[in-house]
């Protein structure tokens, strides 16, 4: 039987230690293929980006593109690979989406080498290599459910064979499910800021397999590992890692061992299972395509590349905290490097702002598409009206919403909207009112546990910000609150 | 009528393509019945191509160098529109979408495609016996084979069903059956030509050359096809020098050497003391080395200066051969599944609609080659297998690249015997392999050979010898084969 799913880590028992790698798939954003010139885009109508290249026709010969090999080395020097001249190699097996029944890929001499991804929380995962490779097509089952076994055909879209990808191996670095996912987002993170790809798990222009196994604490051996694929978001890499990491712990416990396999998630059920065992998986037979000349890279084009890439996420991160002062917490510069939205706040904080409220309030309510008509220095004047008290955080959230929105300066908006956080006299007698308008819950509240005052402090000010419609700033009303108790 | 004469003719107004079209599609339907040289004769088409010559030429536009020069193409090019076989049942009815860069270069040189020739399935084969629709006889003795694999090719040059036509040469596929058929084959260095629509055999070996009944032809044939090509990354940058223009050049002061390993019964390499003990391939015949001999001979007395030289790993060729083409074809043949093109074999499900097709639609010649390519790539044979053979092919390019530090061109048979008869090899796939042992060497090295016809065997049929040279030696290699034209016998004299 399964065990049942946690959700949620640690997901081995202490004396259990998980080992993941990650293999991730990324298609580049290219204009063009990897060897044709046919269109490189996602979402057009089946086989209309195609050509005898990328059918793989007989006689017809690739030719490597030129942009797909720079994106992929900008990419190399980004997570600071070694890269190197390359060789392309023919990946044989047979599959009826792959038009040449052999895929070009690299092998024992890949573009970049050695390199590491640094997470935010300071956790450094080694990268083995990442290699350039060619999609395949995209094979729709039709019948049966859409399942391969059951189905009645299945149709084929070239429009994906060819395009180029590279394939990111990690080292066996990664401890948690936690870290797993803070890997793809970095990663990701990095994608986007070099301009390589778009990196989207939901349409496929990024993938990832996760190899999982489990080790005693304390141990530095490898055990046998399983390669989970079919993890189609964030949420399913972390699932399936805590239930692959749990079904070994089970086995090895129990005197069993796993078998080397490559297993799937079944989202679902939450749960993995069984797929090709490696044992009797192909043998590929790589050799160097004859088709192909070697890649080698002109003497300077590793410095221009470097010289050219724009600051990385990492980068980003220590600056705006290091803005901050200590202020901006790790988390919130995290979220803001990833939305593009650190250069706004650091900005606001040139422009006078309090680091600590900028970063939260940006980050916690600007998740929007579209907002560009903030200004720092609009930015900067809402923070000081909400430090001083002339803003509640709910109605400094409203307002910033409508800057987002084109609505103008953060004083204008507040004024519009009669925006005026109610303080001093005339709160404390509207509090007064709800104390006495709420005998039983006030007397609760001032004899009640830690647990229960909070539950009722709860409750009276949801009524004192429904007698003054929301205008009153919840903080100054707990005070009070506490005052009147007399503690 | 040689090509040349006839894109003169033509140009001139003296005589029209479409006459020159007609006179050889007369022969073919004579005699091509006979001979089997065509999978497909393009009657209708070659009529309107030589009417679109011909209408250039009124109208006193600029035609190509090969304006209306029927030419035969192996039916392992790609022509769009065109049924291009392999001369493979897996590849029955299959219509390229496009022309390979060689077809291209012919049509707008003003060459008139006739038809598709016969070659062994996939080009692999020495005798075209490996064809799925019946093999090629040889015109000069219709008992015999024309070699191969372009042995449709060299057939059609040979029975003046076209002037030229173009093979591909992957280890001898142009050259032996050129000599075979007693005309002259052209391998050109390894992306001299583009491989582009060239229906992938062995990617590193392959190329595409021309035959003709006259190295003149074939030395217009090679300038209107080669040249830089950016659809084939391993074709070579920059022009290509002229060859032409220097064909009546001679040989005066050229360095000629005689590969004593592909010529062991040699009279040179016998009187050499300094060879003994040197290891030779065997099955060279007597009457074959006889001529190679008297071209010696014939080069000496045009000026040229004749050694012997020791290359020892020609004579491990066959073996390294025998790994890298199989391995490359494995992967090369591996897209014939039954899914997009060609022949299919349905089944319960993809997998085995695979192999059913690949078991229907591929010759027996072809499935031993895939099978020693797959074998050979092996996890836990790739090292003693194809990783051995690509040291052999590395010792054999620092040889001959030693042995051009000391001479111009290298001396040796084309072929080991005369054409044999049809049969005679088919049962014995190791025998028939060592027809292609002197012409090896070349396509590991990627160096340009050329085979001439010179002299006729003991049984009359023609024998052909063969000039090897360095990377892009083709000015030299083809004005040293146009001196050997010169001087060759005519039919029946003994050397």
């Amino acid at each position: 039987m399964s065990p049942v799913v946690p959700e949620r880590e640690p997901a081995v028992p202490g004396d259990w230690e998980l080992v993941v790698g990650l293999e991730v798939h990324v298609e580049l954003s290219t204009a063009t293929k990897l060897f044709c010139g046919c269109a490189n885009r996602f979402g057009d109508a089946p086989n209309t980006n195609v050509c005898p290249v990328c059918l793989g026709l007989p006689g017809s010969l690739p030719v490597v593109n030129a942009a797909a090999v720079d994106f992929s080395m900008r990419l190399g020097r980004a997570l600071g690979c070694e890269v190197r001249g390359a060789v392309f190699a023919r990946k044989n097996y047979f599959y009826p989406d792959m038009p040449k029944d052999y895929q070009i890929s690299q092998y024992d001499q890949p573009t970049n080498t050695d390199g590491h991804l640094e997470l935010p929380d300071g956790h450094t995962v080694g990268i083995e290599r990442a290699h350039i490779e060619e999609d395949t097509g995209k094979t729709t089952h039709i019948g049966g459910g859409g399942r391969i076994h059951d189905a009645d055909y299945a149709l084929v879209d070239y429009n994906r064979a060819g395009v180029p990808l590279v394939e990111i191996v990690s080292r066996p670095d990664i401890r948690t499910a936690e870290q797993a996912r803070a890997y793809v987002r970095e990663l990701r993170a990095i994608l986007l800021a070099i301009g390589v790809s778009d990196a989207r798990m939901e349409e496929g222009s990024m993938r990832v397999d996760a190899n999982v196994s489990v080790r005693p604490a304390g141990s530095d051996e490898l055990r046998t590992r399983c390669e989970i694929k079919n993890l189609s978001s964030l949420r399913a890499l972390g699932r399936a890692i805590v239930y692959e990491a749990q079904r070994h712990v089970e086995l090895w416990s129990g005197g069993e061992r796993p078998r080397q396999e490559t297993r799937h998630w079944d989202e679902a059920n939450g749960r993995t299972t069984p797929g090709r065992s490696k044992e009797d998986a192909d043998d590929y037979r790589y050799f160097q395509d004859p088709d192909l000349v070697p890649l080698a890279p002109a003497t300077g084009t590793i410095a221009a590349i470097d010289a050219a890439l724009p600051p990385l996420p990492a980068a980003r991160r220590a600056e705006l905290v290091a803005s901050g002062g200590g202020a901006v917490s790790t988390e919130d510069a995290a979220l803001l490097v990833e939305r593009d939205q650190d250069g706004l706040v650091r900005a606001a904080i040139a422009a006078g702002a309090d680091p600590g409220v900028a970063a939260t309030r940006v980050a916690n309510d600007l998740a929007v598409d579209d907002w560009s008509p903030v200004t720092p220095e609009g930015l900067a004047a809402l923070v000081s009206m909400e430090i001083s008290g002339r803003l509640t955080a709910t109605q400094s959230k409203q307002v910033l919403a409508e800057m987002a929105d084109g609505g103008g300066a953060p004083d204008v908006i507040a004024q519009r909207r009669g925006f005026q956080a109610m303080a001093g006299d005339d709160l404390a007698a509207v509090v007064d009112q709800v104390i006495a308008g709420n005998p039983d819950a006030w007397s609760r509240f001032c004899a009640g546990d830690e647990a229960e005052r909070k539950k009722l402090a709860g409750f009276l000010t949801g009524q004192v910000m429904r007698a003054t419609r929301g205008q009153a700033d919840g903080a100054a009303v707990n005070r009070l609150l506490q005052e009147r108790a007399g503690s | 009528m040689t090509a040349l004469a006839i894109a003169a003719a033509v140009k001139s107004g003296e005589r029209t393509a479409l006459d020159v079209v007609d006179e050889h599609l007369a022969r073919i339907s004579q005699r091509d019945a006979e001979i089997g040289a065509f999978n497909l004769v393009l009657a209708d088409e070659a009529r309107t191509a030589a009417r679109n010559v011909d209408a250039a030429v009124s109208r006193g536009e600029p035609v190509g160098p090969l304006a209306g020069v029927p030419v035969a193409l192996k039916d392992n090019l790609c022509t769009r529109g065109v049924p291009t076989t392999c001369s493979s049942r897996m590849l029955e009815g299959w219509r390229p979408p496009y022309d390979a860069t060689v077809v291209q270069r012919l049509r707008s040189a003003g060459a008139v495609i006739v038809g598709k020739t016969n070659l062994d399935e996939f080009a692999m084969g020495s005798s075209t016996e490996n064809s799925a629709f019946g093999p090629t006889r040889n015109p000069h003795d219709t008992g015999r084979v024309p070699g191969g694999s372009s042995g449709g090719s060299a057939a059609a040059v040979a029975a003046g069903f076209a002037p030229l036509a173009l093979g591909s040469d992957t280890g001898g596929s142009v050259r032996q059956p050129a000599a075979l058929c007693g005309v002259v084959g052209f391998k050109p260095t390894y992306g001299a030509v583009s491989r582009y629509g060239l229906v992938a055999f062995a990617s590193s070996l392959d190329q595409i050359g021309p035959m003709a009944s006259n190295v003149a032809d074939t030395a217009a044939c090679y300038e209107a096809i080669s040249g830089h090509d950016p659809r084939d990354s391993t074709s070579i940058d920059g022009a290509r020098e002229p060859v032409v223009a220097g064909l009546g050049q001679g040989v005066d002061g050229l360095r000629v050497g005689l590969v004593a390993e592909l010529c062991a019964a040699s009279a040179r390499v016998q009187q050499d003391d300094g060879l003994d003990g040197v290891s030779a391939v065997e099955g060279v015949a007597a009457d074959v080395i006889a001529w190679v001999d008297a071209a010696a001979t014939a080069l000496e007395a045009a000026g040229a200066a004749v050694t012997v030289v020791s290359v020892p790993s020609a004579v491990l060729g066959l073996s390294a051969y025998y790994l890298i083409a199989p391995a490359e074809a494995s992967s090369n043949l591996a897209r014939y599944d039954g899914v997009r093109y060609g022949l299919r074999v349905d089944a319960a499900n993809a997998a085995e609609m695979n192999v059913s097709s690949r078991s229907s639609g591929f010759g027996a010649e072809v499935k031993r080659r895939i099978m020693l390519g797959t074998y050979a790539l092996s996890a836990g044979y790739y090292d003693a297998f194809y990783g051995k053979a690509l040291r052999v092919r590395t010792l054999m390019l620092r040889e001959f690249a030693a042995a051009y530090a000391d001479v111009d061109v290298l001396l040796c048979p084309t072929a080991p015997t005369t054409a044999f008869e049809l049969g005679a090899k088919t049962a014995d796939p190791l025998l028939m392999y060592l027809n292609d042992v002197c012409t090896i060497p070349s396509n590991l090295t990627g160096h340009p050979a050329v085979s001439v016809p010179f002299g006729s065997g003991d049984d009359g049929l023609p024998v052909g010898v063969q000039l090897m040279g360095p990377a892009l030696s083709e000015p030299v290699l083809l004005r040293a084969a146009a001196v050997l034209e010169r001087a060759a016998p005519s039919d029946g004299s003994a050397p």
